[in-house]
């Protein structure tokens, strides 16, 4: 056997072993980004169940601040109109790729996280229906739901930002392109959402 | 992967914030309120709870929020400390922020069931804000942490075995017990080497596992791992 020969095999062997190397870490990064992105949708079906539960509770709300006579109409109006809204859409996982449809799922929600806590407002002015224990449990149940989601979104964003920074980061970005995984999108904190909305009487 | 790992550090020392405090007894007073028999008594009871049923209730007063929403707050000393078993999430966070007249009861994703959020409100506004508005904070803490054992009681039982590293930890050294003699005799002879090194295993194994009810000398509370969801209610007085 030459020289030349065992040299070849040795550099073809290397190759081949590189190669292989290759081949293993291209099986473990897919395999993570399928674990990722399975993460994402899992908190955002949570998500979704918090705000199917949160349109559920309306109802029973509305109907037990109507029977107090002269309550606002208007803000009772606008909660019946934004959750008829949120009802309206039809949410599945395909909306965390279509960055506009899930805009027109934030915002919707949070207009009705905004009639709803305008409705919250207003009860401050009415002394019997605060001593009402019955309204007392339905507030302390969406009170409960409102602090869910908060806890949910965040959870939410921390699994899309882990996905996110690894579908960019290199090398994997090349398995993330190679198999269609795109950035998804965050819950953005609604411009004023955090302050408490004021009613004039 | 390295950098999920180092992804991972990051989120947990963005969580890890050092202004929500580490828990090491059931009942913890850190606005210097209650007395130390009145704290006592009240580790004495979560204590033996969590012993029967392995739900972890835990009590903290503080003196103030630091303008820390009381939510965040709950939330954050919950999760950091890891409340309620891993298997069941069944723990729950009793908290009152005495200078912002603030408390909040805060309950594991395994309790949501058993207290659910118009309880927990109910427990708060009818049970503990009346012995508040009378400064009686014993009473009202006392009162609420009652009601909530009432409420969460039937829900999970201590099984030995499951759930519980307690229960792992008894029979991982009653293994190594077992592993010991074994290797004593086959290998010992008349050396009689197999009752030193038992006793040995022994004592290693029962470091934390005692703790006989004596005059407030609890073991310390440790965190399961359980996890929280935001469930709960809270409340002012």
């Amino acid at each position: 056997m030459n020289k030349g020969m065992v040299i070849g095999c040795g550099v073809a062997g290397f190759i081949l072993l590189l190669f292989a190397i290759a081949i293993f870490w291209g099986i473990g990064a897919y395999n993570n980004l399928v674990n990722l992105n399975e993460s994402v949708i899992g908190s955002w079906s949570q998500v979704e169940n918090l705000y199917q539960r949160r349109a559920d509770l309306i109802p029973n709300l509305v109907n037990t601040v109507k029977g107090y006579a002269d309550f606002e109409k208007q803000v009772l109006t606008d909660v019946t109109e934004a959750r008829a809204r949120v009802s309206q859409m039809t949410v599945t996982p395909e909306v965390l790729n279509d960055p506009q449809a899930f805009q027109r799922f934030e915002q919707s929600q949070s207009q009705l996280t905004g009639a709803l806590s305008r409705l919250l407002v207003t009860v401050e002015n009415y002394p019997e229906l605060k001593a009402n224990e019955g309204f007392l449990q339905l507030q302390s149940q969406l009170e409960g739901t409102e602090n869910r989601i908060t806890v949910g979104r965040r959870q939410f964003n921390q699994t899309v930002q882990e996905y996110n920074t690894t579908i960019k980061r290199f090398p994997t970005t090349f398995i993330a392109g190679l198999f269609g995984y795109y950035q998804k999108e965050y819950f953005k904190a609604a411009p004023g959402s955090d302050v408490v909305p004021k009613v004039e009487f | 992967m390295r950098y999920l790992f180092f992804i991972f550090l990051i989120s947990a020392a963005a969580l890890a914030q050092p202004h929500f405090p580490t828990l090491t007894k059931w009942a913890t007073d850190l606005s210097g309120t209650l007395t130390a028999p009145q704290i006592n008594t009240l580790n004495a009871r979560l204590s033996t709870f969590e012993d029967s049923t392995s739900t972890q209730l835990l009590m903290l007063m503080i003196y103030t929020l630091d303008d820390i929403p009381i939510e965040d707050y709950a939330y954050e000393t919950a999760t950091k400390n890891k409340i309620g078993s891993k298997k069941f999430d069944n723990g729950a966070l009793f908290l009152i922020a005495k200078n912002d007249k603030k408390l909040r009861i805060e309950v594991g994703y395994g309790l949501e069931g058993a207290l659910p959020d118009a309880l927990a409100s109910s427990i708060i506004r009818n049970v503990v804000v009346p012995h508040f508005k009378n400064d009686d904070y014993y009473a009202g803490i006392s009162a609420g942490l009652d009601a909530m054992i009432l409420a969460v009681k039937g829900e999970y039982t201590a099984d030995p075995g499951s759930g519980d590293d307690e229960g792992g930890s008894i029979i991982s050294t009653i293994m190594f017990i077992i592993f010991i003699i074994i290797m004593a005799l086959v290998r010992g002879g008349g050396r009689r080497l197999g009752g030193s090194i038992y006793y040995g295993g022994g004592l290693g194994g029962r470091s934390w596992g005692g703790g006989s009810s004596s005059g407030g000398s609890f073991g310390g509370f440790s965190g399961g791992g359980g996890s929280f969801g935001g469930g709960g209610s809270s409340g002012s007085w």
